[in-house]
């Protein structure tokens, strides 16, 4: 595994453990997988470059059961979209009784977006799939 | 003694019974044993062995009508070919067992589709949901067509031939970094449900997600699983029947089997034998290999099911 991915993978499990508190025993392996295993597919991942290349800084791509990048970091008022890339559905679904955002099921292929207008770290996970998570970050 | 008796029933069987189940199963039949349950698995062709005088029913799961990617195009078709399966066995199952993912992706037309299809075997059908059929409101459309007149969460159970049947549901309400989950309530109601019933009575219950950790990696289990077979330990026989991971996998612990089944839509890769577990692409002339239906028999008089599982090759 790439020495990057390690780091981005320490990165994210502190964060989720930060957004997720009582799932801190749980976050920490699955961030690791989160992260590390779309990466591993990632051409030019492994020579230190973006770990996500395809996408623009606020996109989220949804490929083999992870969030890429898993932690993304965006400036207040911008518009963050995912895009389902895997032959599964998924969706895009803020943690929390009272989700700030909630998508439909995402079919390969389809989208969705939100509007992050105040700063602050946002967790989110796949209903369907709930080891999966994602992170963004609003400064 | 009726309970050592039947210990011993669930438990890998006698050299003696192998041998007459494989009698009765017939040429054609690989015999495996997979963490020490012994079961048959079919190779094509030729039609189940009746048992005399028993009592069968059918599983069947993971149709996902509604997927229409390269790992199969047409999972009405194959669901057709294992309904013609089932309709072709020479003992009628009592019934079908759903266990769960009907649909891909929860849609209406999706449900309808399956319905039909299901409706036109001409048996009562049991379903239970996956994830992928409560992904609108809380499965609460599912619910509506699927479990008529059930009051609590989807959940129910009911008698069939002196069997007891629980059909649970471990796919709704997720929680972050979570496997599948049964949720307090439920386990409440279990522990009620099976509140006097005799140790001997068999036991049979439906879950989509397993109850054992078959994959935590691939989130393959339910976190809440334990506390649930808490109160199913004191029984002689339990048999689990999982969907959800497309494939055959089983396990024992103690008086409980557990055993997942194959889809009937397309397979998914084996444990960690892929980057992930999304469909696996198999080329088209082996896809049947790889999509089955389980016939559940028990012979009369006895406590312990023969699970066969056969592909629609």
């Amino acid at each position: 595994m790439p020495r990057l991915s390690r780091a981005a993978a320490a990165t994210a499990a502190i964060l989720i453990a930060f957004a997720a508190g009582s799932y801190w025993r749980l976050a920490v392996p699955h961030a690791h997988a989160v992260v590390a295993m779309p990466m591993e597919h990632q051409p030019g991942a492994a020579h230190g470059a973006k770990p996500i290349a395809a996408p623009g800084p606020s996109q989220v791509m949804i490929d083999n059961f992870a969030f890429g990048p898993a932690t993304l970091t965006v400036a207040a008022g911008t518009e963050v979209v995912w895009i389902n890339e895997d032959e599964e559905p998924h969706t895009v679904t803020a943690s929390g009784d009272k989700p700030l955002f909630k998508s439909p099921p995402l079919d390969t292929h389809d989208k969705f977006s939100f509007v992050f207008k105040k700063p602050g770290t946002y967790a989110y996970f796949c209903a369907l799939h709930p080891r999966m998570w994602g992170i963004i970050i609003v400064r | 003694m009726a309970e050592r008796k039947s210990d011993r029933e669930t438990g890998a069987p006698s050299r003696r019974r192998l041998l007459q189940c494989m009698a009765a199963a017939g040429a054609g039949t690989l015999w495996t044993v997979v963490g020490g349950v012994p079961q048959a698995f079919r190779l094509g062709g030729e039609a189940f062995a009746a048992v005399p005088g028993g009592f069968s029913f059918v599983q069947l799961s993971d149709t996902h009508i509604g997927f229409h990617g390269e790992a199969n195009p047409d999972p009405s078709g194959t669901l057709g070919v294992a309904l013609q399966r089932i309709a072709a066995l020479p003992q009628k199952p009592a019934m079908i067992l759903h266990t769960g993912d009907v649909s891909h992706l929860s849609k209406p037309e999706e449900f309808d589709a399956a319905e039909q299809l299901m409706n036109s075997a001409r048996l009562k059908v049991h379903y239970i949901p996956g994830e992928h059929d409560t992904l609108i409101d809380d499965g609460k459309p599912f619910f509506a067509r699927f479990a008529k007149g059930v009051k609590t969460g989807g959940w129910y159970s009911f008698d069939q031939s002196g069997v007891h049947f629980v059909a649970l549901v471990n796919v709704v309400g997720l929680q972050p970094g979570g496997q599948g989950k049964l949720g307090d309530a439920q386990i409440e109601w279990l522990k009620k449900d099976l509140m006097g019933k005799s140790a001997s009575t068999p036991i049979v219950v439906l879950a989509h997600m397993p109850l054992w950790p078959a994959y935590p990696e691939w989130s393959w289990g339910t976190d809440d699983a334990a506390e649930a077979l808490a109160h199913l330990k004191r029984f002689g026989s339990v048999t689990v029947l999982n969907g959800h991971i497309h494939q055959v996998l089983q396990k024992i612990e103690g008086n409980i089997t557990f055993h997942t089944a194959m889809s009937t839509a397309y397979p998914q890769p084996a444990p960690g034998e892929d980057k992930g577990p999304g469909p696996l692409k198999v080329p088209s002339d082996q896809l049947r290999s790889m999509l089955g239906v389980r016939s559940i028999a028990y012979a009369s008089g006895s406590k312990s099911p023969v699970l066969t599982d056969r592909t629609l090759a």
